[in-house]
């Protein structure tokens, strides 16, 4: 049997069992991480004794992450003769009203449905809101809507056609079409894919490795998690290819330890193409052989750096190589090793199956394909999303991510993580692509975007970037395990209102300093949190600075909650409940004023504060008591 | 062997092809600031981030232990950029360093000495903060020598020395980032490990962190 024939027999079956459950009503559970977070796992409980308890005919799957985090737990429902809907976010009444009044009886609830999925009548679908415009998924396509944990639904829906093609292709023919549709690594640098194989493939040495960096470790970034819970299949499909294309037999998926999910649902995705011989010895038939080994790393940031990935597989600790040597010639083992991010895998089963110039029609001409962002911050409409590259950051805030919360100011965002920088108000209309990222001092990263408001000190996140590089630094190099302890000493006293200007010059060269002396990315990139700030928002370091006052309010050192007698209301108490360290007291008039020195500024009675009152306030250069200074000045004594 | 024709600050030399710069340019008599090179390694450290000079078609300096020389190689060991990051790596080394030279067994013998020497660069902070807030415990456990991690520079090749040479294995890096250090498995005291006390190691220390205990007296 050809290795067409082969597979087209697999893929029938998986088709004939797939039609089959679609003739019964199906409920998909999104069971992802991010939907367990949300209670995922009751929802998905609820649905199953309910409909036992209604004795129901009915599939309930877990399914991974569909990219709407504002709306966990998420939860799809497809019953024949009704348009596929999407509710969310579910809880454990409206759970039981859905299977009741749904699935029992005929009434699909639309007051609980965010959208349908295909276009219907009755109600609109995702691609009916400025977010389902924009947005064009490719690797995140079928993230959600399929069960990673049965791999004739990714089968059904075209999987593994793009490997069966490639099996009967030229291994250089692989590697001229990653080429021509111009793939660049989305694990933050950008670097062209297709020459990165081409490399590794005319490299002397055997065997060869593929390694896939599933070593995700940006503060607030989850879409290689994402991905791996929601369809493990495609980027597995993507490094046989990746293997087959540089004639290597062994593949490792580097994956954190902290995803104890991904690794599950990997592990169990593994066995599965392993029994329909689509991994193991012979693929297909074929001469190929080629197999994958999930390693687990421990959670060491620097990891995710390809030098240190290596050394941690090898056995050793976790710390970065001067390159060249790149892995392509002398990686794991010595041996010639591609390494890839888990997106830049999921493409190209893609670009394989549709072929270059179809991929080459999205995007930007020296960035196609699209790119995934984790949208997080001060922004309605977070989550997963995949969008065209050239998409504008202001259509990523305003229209994907549906604006800012609270009407409140935007002021920045910070794209691409630890490594990314903090781009301004004028920075909206930049198109996002690796280029003018960089350009703008930024950097694509690995995908992490977190939107700042007014409310967010700009000193104050560059400090709580620098702060996690550098405790994530390996200590290997001088600029990074000293330049990034100097730098953060520095950003620390301003924040505490203990900097001075003369400070600012020296961070300024300390921070080119480090990103041109360090020794691997890590370094290189940790200052760009600090170089975007001092450029675009010099004006709020001189504040601290000068005035010891925080713009943002945000410095707990800077400011002073007050209460402001004409708003505060003589029958309203409930601050003084808040306040842990009794420093809320009643005036002799009744109304409520706060001790300053026994204020620890935890916020709680802003909160507790009745939105009809809002008396409570901060002010920022903070109120000093005559008394607390002495107290000061015997502490600084050391 | 193959000999290639390079140029350094003007001078021209003729120097073994396939060697890194770093070497050709010390046989040559041309001083480029090192801490952590080791010629024997396949693979340099590059950690100490003080060798670096400028190559004629390269956009940024780069560290001359891990480049090649080639054919025609046209190198600046001093221009403002290499100057600078040699200034700023050498002052973050002082600032987490023991400074009392006067005090230290290896005063006159210590490449920093050495490095400011050269570079004429200043053996005290200047413009950086100390970063050597409390000082770690010296550990005086050996027969032989102390080791006082306060002025240890993290070259590497006391570990070299031992897992390479003498093949012991008693000691390597342990924690990470700034907390990274020089110690034994468990952070034991030295004796307690499996140091044999041949003192191969403080031999090959630049600076004064492993000295004889007869040249501290």
């Amino acid at each position: 049997m050809s290795i067409a024939d082969k597979y087209n027999a697999i893929r029938i079956a998986a088709v004939e069992k797939i039609d089959k459950m679609k003739e019964k009503p199906h409920v998909l559970v999104g069971t992802a991480t991010c939907g367990r977070a949300a209670g995922a796992l009751t929802i998905l409980d609820v649905f199953r004794e309910e409909a036992d308890k209604h004795q129901l005919d009915i599939i309930i799957d877990e399914v991974g992450c569909m990219g709407h985090c504002y709306a966990e737990p998420l939860v799809v429902i497809a019953k024949p003769g009704f348009p596929t809907l999407c509710y969310g976010p579910v809880d454990e009444g409206i759970a039981k009203r859905l299977v009741v009044d749904f699935l029992v009886n005929d009434d699909p609830c639309y007051d609980f449905a965010i959208a349908a999925l295909e276009p219907n009548d009755e109600f609109p679908t995702f691609e009916d809101f400025p977010r389902g415009v924009i947005e064009k998924k490719i690797i995140l396509a079928d993230c959600g809507f399929i069960d990673p944990n049965d791999i004739d639904h990714y089968l059904a829906r075209d999987g593994y056609a793009a490997l069966a093609k490639v099996l009967e292709m030229e291994p250089y023919a692989v590697i001229e079409e990653v080429k021509s549709a111009k793939l660049r690594g989305r694990g933050g640098a950008g670097f062209p894919t297709g020459v990165k194989w081409e490399r590794c493939f005319k490299a002397e040495g055997s065997p060869k490795y593929v390694i896939c960096n599933a070593d995700e470790g940006d503060p607030g970034a989850f879409m290689d998690r994402a991905i791996l819970e929601s369809n493990p299949h495609q980027l597995i499909e993507g490094m046989i290819i990746a293997a087959y294309a540089i004639q290597a037999s062994t593949g490792y998926i580097y994956v954190r330890a902290e995803y104890p999910l991904a690794v599950a649902r990997l592990r169990n995705a593994i066995s599965q193409a392993r029994e329909k011989g689509l991994l193991g010895d012979n693929i297909l038939g074929s001469d190929f052989s080629f197999d994958v080994i999930i390693f687990q790393g421990s959670g060491a940031f620097v990891c995710g750096e390809e030098t240190a990935l290596i050394e941690s597989i090898e056995g050793k600790p976790g710390v970065p190589n001067h390159r060249p040597p790149y892995p392509a010639t002398c990686g794991l083992y010595g041996k010639p090793t591609v390494i890839n991010n888990v997106k830049t895998l999921s493409y190209v089963p893609h670009i394989l199956r549709k072929g270059a110039d179809w991929f080459r029609s999205i995007g930007t001409e020296n960035s196609p394909g699209t790119a995934v962002f984790a949208l997080a911050g001060k922004v309605v409409g977070t989550g997963l999303v995949e969008v065209p590259m050239g998409t504008t950051i202001r259509e990523l805030v305003y229209d994907v991510g549906s604006g800012i919360k609270d009407d409140k100011m935007f002021k920045a965002v910070q794209i691409g993580g630890p490594s990314g920088g903090c781009l301004p108000e004028s920075s909206l209309d930049l198109p996002i692509d690796f280029d003018s990222l960089q350009e703008a001092g930024a950097m694509m990263g690995s995908g992490g975007l977190v939107v700042l408001d007014e409310d967010d000190c700009m000193v104050e996140i560059a400090r709580f970037f620098l702060d996690f590089t550098q405790k994530e630094s390996c200590g290997k190099c001088t600029f990074c395990r000293l330049g990034t302890k100097q730098m953060l000493d520095i950003l620390t006293d301003i924040t505490q209102g203990k900097g001075s200007l003369e400070d600012l010059n020296i961070l300024q060269d300390l921070a080119e300093d480090v990103k041109m002396g360090s020794l691997c990315s890590l370094g290189k990139t940790a200052p760009n949190p600090v170089l975007t700030t001092l450029k675009y928002f010099r004006d709020e370091y001189e504040a601290h600075i000068n005035e010891g006052r925080c713009p943002a309010l945000m410095c707990k050192d800077l400011i002073t909650y007050i209460i402001i007698p004409e708003k505060c209301s003589k029958l309203c108490d409930v601050c003084i409940g808040s306040c842990p360290t009794e420093a809320i007291y009643t005036r002799p008039d009744m109304l409520k004023a706060i001790y300053l020195d026994k204020c620890v500024k935890c916020n709680n009675c802003m909160v507790a504060c009745p939105p009809q009152y809002k008396a409570v306030i901060k002010v920022s250069p903070p109120i000093v008591e005559e008394k607390e200074e002495t107290v000061e000045g015997g502490k600084e004594d050391e | 062997m193959s000999k290639v024709n390079i140029t350094i600050d003007g001078q021209q030399y003729q120097v073994p092809a396939g060697e890194k710069l770093l070497w050709a340019a010390l046989d040559c008599g041309v001083y480029i600031p090192h801490l952590c090179a080791n010629k024997d390694k396949e693979r340099p450290d590059a950690s100490c981030r003080l060798c670096f000079v400028e190559i004629e078609g390269f956009s940024n300096p780069v560290t001359s232990c891990t480049q090649e020389v080639f054919e025609g190689m046209v190198v600046r060991t001093r221009t403002p950029q290499v100057d600078r990051l040699v200034q700023t790596a050498f002052e973050l080394l002082l600032s987490n360093h023991k400074l009392r030279c006067g005090k230290c067994p290896q005063n006159r013998q210590c490449e920093l000495q050495k490095i400011a020497r050269e570079r004429k660069l200043k053996l005290k902070l200047t413009r950086l903060r100390p970063l050597l807030t409390e000082e770690k415990p010296v550990d005086d456990s050996t027969d032989v020598f102390i080791y006082d991690p306060n002025r240890c520079v993290l070259c590497g090749q006391c570990i070299w020395v031992d897992h390479k040479i003498v093949e012991v294995g008693a000691i390597g890096f342990i924690n990470r980032g700034f907390k990274r250090k020089m110690g034994t498995f468990g952070d034991v005291p030295l004796a307690e490990s499996r140091c044999t006390q041949c003192g191969e190691c403080v031999k090959v220390c630049p600076v004064g962190a492993l000295v004889f205990k007869e040249k501290t007296e």
